[in-house]
């Protein structure tokens, strides 16, 4: 699984750090996503896949396999 | 696809008929029925009711549906609402980029490790607050001795607000929230609130501190009207919503013995338990406004650009096809997935603290006040059907 995030369309809504905080943060400068981890471990893959679900702008996106 | 038939469009809004926790039935119908159908508006406009899960996403994330209240065809629930369009607009109700660069301004202040460091000290408020309710002795109004004074006090230490002052925004607040008040008094309360933030505002480009006001001001990109504006909504949506959430969700919890058992056995199930509460209580739930800016099909409807779109979320968080069994309260379920705080550009800036406010408030109250019930009749309840954001309206409880 790949992961990648648009910091221009995220709202800052910190909905994705709930979700994995082992996978996103926000910047302290300006609450916009940050990727910790492009590539995900296993265990982290459906919280993933749900915090791109439930991201309000669209800004995740998950590239299976 | 199946094409609509005419019906006789309802009037907006309907009025509650069943459990108070859940929206009116008329509702619920067009979301099996006609999940995108017409409704009529006070003053006998027509407009679009999106009552399903996936619509409202769908909508509120689409960038062809406009926020800007100044947009022709924006929908209007009564005329109190209308008559806010004049006068300097909150970024709640504008569109990118002016939203977001707003909004950008107060995201670090709103992100998940601030609100998170901020534990101990709303755990202190809600200890206190607690603390002289039960020293003034059983029964008591919750909503007054309790879910109202934590928000409002820390919506005001962030802002860098004098709660000595809370009579003063609280009143006003109501007034600009009631779907009942006379056009001229919600204008009115709105022009108070703005010019005691900027009253405020001018106080700390003097004497400057670290509070979210201050900063905005010394950022010097904002006009006095702006900074007084943004400073209002945060101060309304601040403690209106979370006070309201925190007595509607102890009131739920009273009802639910079953539920606030196990919740009250499995500390691990709190911050669970307050997104299902979110869900299954939905306390904005005359729908988020929305105007088309451009054709849209949805739901085998031709919304037309001007058409007013009302997105529903109590219908969207109770829609079997997002949530199984939706109309039971279940502390256990995985709801993440609500729309309680709506959902695109503008989904709820503030919800990082709003989750932090009602996990700890009502872990709180639970766990001290062990025999907690209600002092009235359930029945005797009075509901907020007139204002902006459902709760209710007092909560008396004995212990
Ligand atoms: C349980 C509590 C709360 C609920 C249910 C709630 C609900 C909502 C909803 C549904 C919206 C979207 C409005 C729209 O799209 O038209 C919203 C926006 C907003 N809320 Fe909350 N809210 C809550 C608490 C708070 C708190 C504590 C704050 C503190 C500052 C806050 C500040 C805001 C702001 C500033 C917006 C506008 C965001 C934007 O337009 O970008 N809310 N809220
Ligand atoms: S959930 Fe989406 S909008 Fe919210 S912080 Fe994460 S990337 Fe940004």
């Amino acid at each position: 699984m790949r992961v990648s995030v648009d910091t221009e369309m995220c709202c800052g809504s910190g909905q994705c750090v709930l979700a994995v905080p082992e996978v996103f943060d926000q910047c302290e400068e300006d609450g916009i996503v940050r990727l910790l981890d492009e590539h995900p471990d296993g265990e982290h893959h459906e919280d993933v896949r749900a915090a791109a679900a439930v991201c309000p702008a669209g800004a995740i996106t998950v590239h299976e396999g | 696809m199946t094409t609509a038939q005419p019906v006789t469009p309802l009037n907006f809004p309907s009025e509650r008929d069943g459990c108070p926790f859940a929206p009116p039935s008329a509702y619920e119908r067009a979301r099996e029925e006609e999940p995108v159908s017409q409704v009529t508006l006070f003053d006998g406009t027509p407009c679009w009711m999106i009552t399903r899960h996936a619509d409202v996403k769908a909508v509120l994330r689409d960038q062809r549906f406009s926020a800007d209240i100044r947009h022709p065809g924006f929908p209007f629930i009564n005329a109190s609402r209308r008559a806010l369009v004049a006068g300097q607009q909150t970024f709640i109700r504008l569109d990118d980029p002016e939203h977001a660069r707003l909004r950008r301004m107060l995201t670090a202040d709103f992100m998940i490790k601030k609100t998170e460091a901020l534990r101990p000290r709303i755990q202190g408020i809600v200890d206190e607050f607690l603390d002289r309710m039960i020293e003034n002795g059983s029964p008591a109004d919750l909503v007054t001795a309790f879910a109202l004074p934590i928000p409002s006090l820390v919506i005001c230490l962030l802002l860098g607000v004098d709660y000595a002052d809370h009579t003063f925004f609280q009143e006003r607040s109501r007034i600009l929230l009631n779907n009942e008040a006379a056009v001229e008094d919600v204008g009115r309360a709105r022009d108070e609130l703005v010019d005691y933030l900027a009253e405020l505002a001018d106080r700390k480009r003097r004497d400057p501190d670290d509070s979210i006001i201050s900063r905005l001001v010394a950022r010097g990109e904002l006009t006095e009207r702006e900074v007084a504006s943004t400073g209002m909504l945060l101060l309304v949506a601040g403690h209106e919503t979370t006070a309201n959430m925190t007595a509607l969700s102890t009131l739920a919890l009273l009802r639910e013995p079953e539920q606030l058992t196990k919740l009250r056995a499995q500390p691990a199930l709190l911050k669970g338990a307050v997104e299902e509460l979110l869900r299954f209580l939905s306390i904005i739930q005359t729908g988020l406004p929305r105007v088309a800016t451009e054709d849209v099909t949805l739901g085998g409807q031709t919304i037309k650009a001007g058409d007013g779109v009302l997105c529903m979320l109590a219908t969207a968080n109770r829609d079997e096809d997002a949530f199984a069994d939706a109309d039971r309260l279940d502390v256990a379920r995985e709801s993440r997935r609500h729309v309680a705080f709506g959902f695109g550009v503008h989904q709820c800036l503030g919800q990082p603290l709003a989750r932090v406010e009602l996990q700890i408030a009502l872990e709180t109250l639970f766990r001290r006040l062990p025999t907690l019930r209600l002092a009235v009749p359930f029945e005797e309840i009075r509901y907020r059907d007139d204002m902006v954001v459902y709760g209710v309206h007092e909560l008396p409880v004995a212990w």
